[in-house]
């Protein structure tokens, strides 16, 4: 994410102009009110802002966020659920995986804003409790991991995998967990701790 | 990321409104493309026009063929029951493309519109014609392993990335497009486009208007494979990929579709290669003889001159395994 440049800057001066045209055709008393006070930084920071809320492992979030914001960064700059991770930043590795709506997605190849009304569940809402999702248990065990850093990630996709009923054997898990990738090797430990969830027969 | 302005569009007609106020505005919908060239500074749009709230994602039955709406994503049109069944090439080839998270953002109209993946259009500080016209193309005598084969200038030798779209040209299906000046509709065929002088085009689509809905006609075709050949078992751009149907009567061939991925600009539809088929009886020898034809024009550029080789044997291979001799 871009840091707010100090410097004057005639792109985000016209940003400024041309959002203020159309905050008069979306909030006319706030922008013109604004606007008679010149509070020009306001105005763009009320317009650049744009509503949204999203329910986060449970507990719903309303706010007004810079659309530049990707619902990675919502999560772990805004937010502080850090179990997320920031890998590649270009949906190439998969560390970034979150459930949406039960689906599992690319965090950083999202805009939070484009998530609005949605249910995200991240690694953090997945135990119940103190007690281990049946998957994190697993990992654990069959140590699916060296360094950990992909481990949320192939934990939210492995999850999905079964759910998606797409773990039905070796070739099958490989195939649709190719999206997350493992810099460690730890690839046939964490085939194995799918394949035993799945053959639990839990439903996950 | 560069700043912009984002409306969430919830209307056909507002959405494009919003795009015809604003120069370097977009739609966005699943992202997954957009949104990474935004963050590498390649796209710039001052407005991003959220279409994912509209209507579009229906995939149902139509005058016997399918209607599958933008929206779909791609692993939904990839699981569908009747795509699986009645245009099995579909499924495959959107199931080789991406990962499973991609898919499950990723839609039908944005697959189409994914712009190339040459690493040149990706690096801002290298020239090239589709991300700056008149810059030159870096490809061209630099390393070129990944691009064209058929139908490249100098202008430009980027390919065509998806795998949607390679089996969408087998199948002859058709992309309806809504814009300010009305609806129309666009065969597979002509959608994408050959770079000539202005790479920055990668299809003919105008900037105003929006990808409504992918048609695709009933099929004859009984026996289907799509090939795909990269670099890794999964999730990796094609070398080289195949969409190959025929309709077969006991060992004869009534009809072929044939078109490849990963040699061109475009989706490349192989209509010789398919017309030398009609009428033959399946062997190795006819399919060679195909693949031969298809490869007439083919050029390498250096480090891609493997696919010279590679193209050929995909061809025959992805006809060996749908026909299964």
């Amino acid at each position: 994410m871009e840091k707010e440049n100090a410097t004057p800057n005639p792109r985000r001066d016209f940003l400024k102009k041309s959002s203020l045209i159309t905050a008069v055709a979306l909030t006319p008393t706030a922008a013109i009110k604004a606007a008679d006070n010149q509070l020009d930084e306001r105005i763009a920071q009320a317009i650049e802002n744009v509503p949204c809320s999203i329910e986060i492992n449970g507990t719903k979030h309303t706010m007004k966020i810079d659309p530049r914001i990707t619902l990675l960064d919502l999560l772990r700059e805004r937010l502080h659920l850090t179990g997320t991770k920031k890998g590649c930043d270009y949906g190439q590795c998969g560390a970034c995986t979150v459930h949406v709506d039960g689906q599992r997605v690319n965090s950083c190849l999202t805009l939070a804003v484009m998530n609005d009304g949605k249910k995200v569940t991240t690694i953090e809402g997945l135990a119940n409790g103190s007690e281990l999702h049946p998957m994190q248990a697993a990992f654990i065990k069959h140590d699916g991991f060296q360094c950990g850093y992909c481990t949320p990630g192939q934990i939210m996709s492995a999850v999905a995998c079964i759910r998606e009923g797409h773990a039905d054997n070796e070739g099958e898990i490989r195939e649709f967990m190719s999206g997350n990738i493992c810099r460690c090797g730890a690839y046939p430990n964490i085939v194995a701790a799918i394949q035993e969830v799945k053959k639990g027969g839990k439903n996950i | 990321m560069k700043q912009f302005q984002y409306i969430r569009s919830v209307s056909q007609k507002a959405a494009i409104s919003a795009i015809t106020q604003e120069p370097t505005a977009k739609f966005v919908a699943g992202g997954t493309n957009l949104l990474d060239l935004m963050k590498r500074h390649v796209m710039t749009p001052e407005r991003l026009v959220d279409i994912n709230k509209l209507p579009l994602r229906d995939i149902k039955e139509e005058n016997k063929g399918l209607h599958i709406g933008a929206l779909a994503l791609n692993s939904t049109v990839a699981e569908h029951a009747s795509i699986v069944k009645r245009f099995p090439l579909l499924a495959e080839a959107l199931n080789a493309g991406a990962s499973a998270q991609l898919r499950n953002m990723a839609t039908v109209g944005g697959n189409l519109m994914q712009r190339t993946r040459c690493p040149y259009f990706y690096d801002t500080t290298t020239p090239c014609n589709k991300r700056e016209p008149g810059t030159g193309c870096s490809a061209l005598n630099g390393f070129n392993r990944m691009h064209a084969i058929f139908g490249a200038t100098p202008h430009c030798i980027a390919v065509n990335p998806s795998d949607m779209n390679v089996a969408l040209m087998a199948l002859d299906a058709s992309v309806q497009v809504s814009g300010p000046k009305g609806d129309r509709i666009i065969k597979m065929q002509d959608f994408h486009r050959l770079p000539g002088d202005q790479p920055e085009k990668d299809t003919i689509l105008d900037k105003n208007e929006l990808i409504t809905a992918v048609t695709i006609p009933a099929s004859t075709l009984t026996h289907n494979h799509y090939l795909k050949v990269r670099d890794r078992n999964s999730y990796a751009f094609a070398l080289v990929s195949v969409a190959a149907g025929l309709t077969l009567d006991g060992k004869t061939i009534k009809a072929a579709r044939l078109a490849m991925g990963g040699v061109a600009h475009k989706p490349w539809r192989l209509t010789a290669a398919e017309q030398s088929l009609q009428g033959k009886q399946v062997s190795i020898e006819a399919f060679q003889q195909a693949a031969d034809i298809a490869m007439q024009g083919a050029k390498g550029y250096e480090h891609n001159d493997f696919k010279l080789k590679l193209a050929p044997n995909t061809i025959v291979e992805a006809l060996k395994i749908a026909s299964r001799i």
